[in-house]
């Protein structure tokens, strides 16, 4: 791994790297890959700095995901078919705005105003009406407009991380009696018949969408998610390989190597997640917290 | 080696040569006269510009330019719910905010400058594939554009044609299915013949849930998109779009050309207009009339045609998918009303002989 101090020296002012510097936490690694070609060092969400607030850290509940047998939509980078997801904890609902604000009051390099652009773009935060202040943005909303990197921020606070692709995947094919609820026609006409309505604004609050067989709710038509390993769940290391994998987010070049031909919203996933780079805010892109089981 | 040895190479050669030449200048090419240009000589660009875009039926005006220009073209992708028929809602994917997108007319070596940008509130990613693009995914690997962001790219329109764009994001068949289409002219360096009018018309499909007519906002039905059984086929994203008031018009003595494209998914189109032949076909939308008095001419799905006809007698002249039960019962009919003089000496009712 390559230490980028450089790449923040020559994107900061000296005296805000003398800030970096005396501030390194542990060092977090994006997935490797042309999107996430950042790595850098990532506040340390574990020491609180001086301009602080108080604030505790919410408690959400944590459904248990039993682990299976999962086939994604595409193989893996090492041609795996089928991945085996060990048992783990999944958040029944995404982390919401007044949950994010906690954060931001313990966290100012997490604020909107204070926030590195190498870890978030204009537009983070974008639909609250500034650092500590939700506006309009309802409190039990999903939160959106966060990067990667602060959704990686906030689960390292809360003492939990992000679920990895396969994880997130596998929970969001069950159905509120199956544990793959793929083959049932009604999961698959509920699900796209979600997407045949635009985005509601603002966005209602989290929690609110019928369990599935494990009790998470709203994986699907709130919003979209960020997982762990976001891009390296299309790119592949090699170039040529991960040509076919960049080939895969259009066209019907989507549909070769895929294995379902008609779960249209992972196809809708798959797409989502291609676009996507670790510093992007997008006004329907939340997450929410996993942990080991 | 001995010397018949050499001759047979020799003698070989040749005719592999006069064969490559012969290809070279082969029968069977393009109107243009070469088979394949080698090298493309890319003329130089000179100034910039910013394309007007239009809503169906109406076209851009014609290029006037003599040279090459960069050409910026601005687009959006946004998602909306509006009337697929009266009394009949759909959430479209759309570029631009209509079905199909905007015309795009730029001439033949132009540099095109073109932006994309993805509405905040858009639901999905989106990108172009413009068949006018020469290169990988026609654009669309480097045009995916989440929402809320906006991507760019450039491109050389090195051949003429009439071209559909279309968005590819996976799954293609669903942003397609939901409106995501429109054309775009690479209108040749020599320009295209002075007609009186222009339209763009664009069939496509729509599945629904619910039956052809049945009223409220009908979600998209994945089934009979798999199954290629619509209950819509229309011409510019909704029925009536061009009957009643919104029919086409034109008059007698008038030269009409029509840019019709095909977004699909599914069907082709038998595309006729009742009561007139086409004078002239430009077949696929490429840049030869390769045929005159057509009655009938297919539009692939994913692909263009351009008619052109001289309006001799005045009439309600039908557009219609002559794949009737599309036009009667799906939808696939407008109106080009034609106004001016009787010419009873090309029609009229003698009821009395």
């Amino acid at each position: 791994m390559t230490r980028l101090s450089t790449v923040l020296l020559s994107a900061s002012a000296l005296a805000l790297a003398a800030l970096v510097a005396a501030r390194l936490g542990p060092t977090v690694e994006p997935p490797a890959g042309p999107d996430l070609g950042v790595v850098a060092e990532v506040p340390s969400a574990a020491q609180a700095p001086a301009e602080a607030l108080p604030a505790e850290v919410p408690a959400v509940e944590m459904a248990t995901v039993q682990g299976g047998v999962y086939r994604p939509l595409y193989q893996t980078a090492t041609g795996v078919a089928e991945v085996e997801v060990a048992p783990f904890a999944l958040a029944v609902r995404p982390v919401t705005n007044a949950e994010f604000l906690a954060f931001a009051r313990a966290h100012p390099d997490w604020r909107r105003s204070r926030v590195r652009p190498l870890f978030a773009e204009d537009g983070y935060l974008g639909h609250w009406a500034g650092d500590l202040a939700l506006g309009d943005a309802p409190p039990q909303a999903p939160v959106v407009n966060v990067s990667w990197f602060a959704a990686r921020a906030y689960a390292e606070w809360a003492g939990k991380r992000l679920p990895t692709t396969d994880e997130w995947e596998f929970a969001a094919s069950a159905s509120a009696t199956q544990a793959d609820g793929r083959a049932d026609p009604d999961y698959a006409r509920t699900i796209l018949a979600r997407y045949s309505r635009p985005t509601p604004n603002p966005l209602p609050d989290a929690g609110q969408g019928d369990p599935n067989v494990w009790g998470v709710r709203d994986l699907h038509g709130l919003v979209w998610e960020w997982t762990d390993d976001v891009a390296s769940a299309l790119v592949t290391a090699d170039s040529r390989q991960s040509r076919d994998a960049n080939s895969r987010r259009y066209c019907a070049a989507g549909a070769v190597g895929a294995s379902d031909f008609e779960d249209y919203a992972a196809f809708l996933r798959y797409g989502f997640r291609g676009g996507l780079e670790a510093r992007f805010a997008v006004p329907n892109l939340g997450f929410r917290l996993a942990a080991d089981a | 080696m001995t010397r018949p040895i050499l001759l047979t190479i020799a003698a070989v050669a040749l005719t592999a040569l006069l064969g490559l030449a012969a290809f070279r200048s082969g029968g069977d090419a393009p109107a243009d006269g070469d088979a394949f240009a080698s090298e493309i000589t890319l003329p130089e660009i000179v100034g910039q510009e910013v394309a007007v875009l239009t809503e169906a039926p109406n076209v851009p005006p014609p290029i006037t330019r003599d040279h090459a220009t960069r050409v910026v073209v601005e687009m959006e992708t946004v998602e909306l719910t509006k009337e697929l028929a009266d009394g009949v809602e759909y959430t479209f994917w759309t570029f631009g905010g209509d079905v199909p997108g905007p015309f795009v007319r730029v001439r033949e070596g132009d540099l095109v400058e073109f932006h994309l940008a993805n509405a905040d509130d858009s639901t999905v990613p989106h990108n172009i594939d413009l068949h006018a693009v020469t290169g990988t995914g026609g654009g669309a690997e480097i045009s995916l554009v989440v929402p809320g962001h906006e991507t760019a790219f450039e491109f050389r329109a090195i051949k003429p044609g009439l071209y559909v764009y279309h968005c590819a994001t996976a799954p293609v068949g669903l942003h397609v299915a939901n409106g995501m289409y429109g054309l775009i002219l690479v209108e040749p360096a020599e320009g295209l013949p002075a007609v009186d009018k222009e339209f763009y018309i664009m069939q496509s499909e729509f599945y629904t849930a619910g039956r052809f007519n049945e009223p409220g906002l009908q979600p998209f039905d994945l089934e009979k998109a798999v199954d290629e059984e619509p209950e819509y086929v229309v011409f510019n994203g909704r029925v009536g779009s061009m009957t009643g008031e919104n029919a086409l018009r034109a008059s007698v003595g008038e030269t009409v050309r029509m840019y019709v494209g095909n977004g699909g998914p599914n069907l082709t189109s038998s595309f006729h207009v009742i009561g007139e032949m086409f004078d002239r076909v430009y077949g696929e939308g490429g840049t030869a009339v390769n045929q005159g008095n057509v009655q009938t001419t297919g539009v692939p799905a994913g692909g263009s045609t351009i008619v052109e006809f001289l309006l001799d007698t005045p009439g309600r002249y039908t557009l219609v998918d002559h794949a009737l039960f599309r036009a009667f019962n799906k939808g696939a009919v407008g109106i080009l009303e034609v106004t001016g003089d009787e010419h009873p000496e090309i029609l009229r009712s003698t009821p009395d002989a």
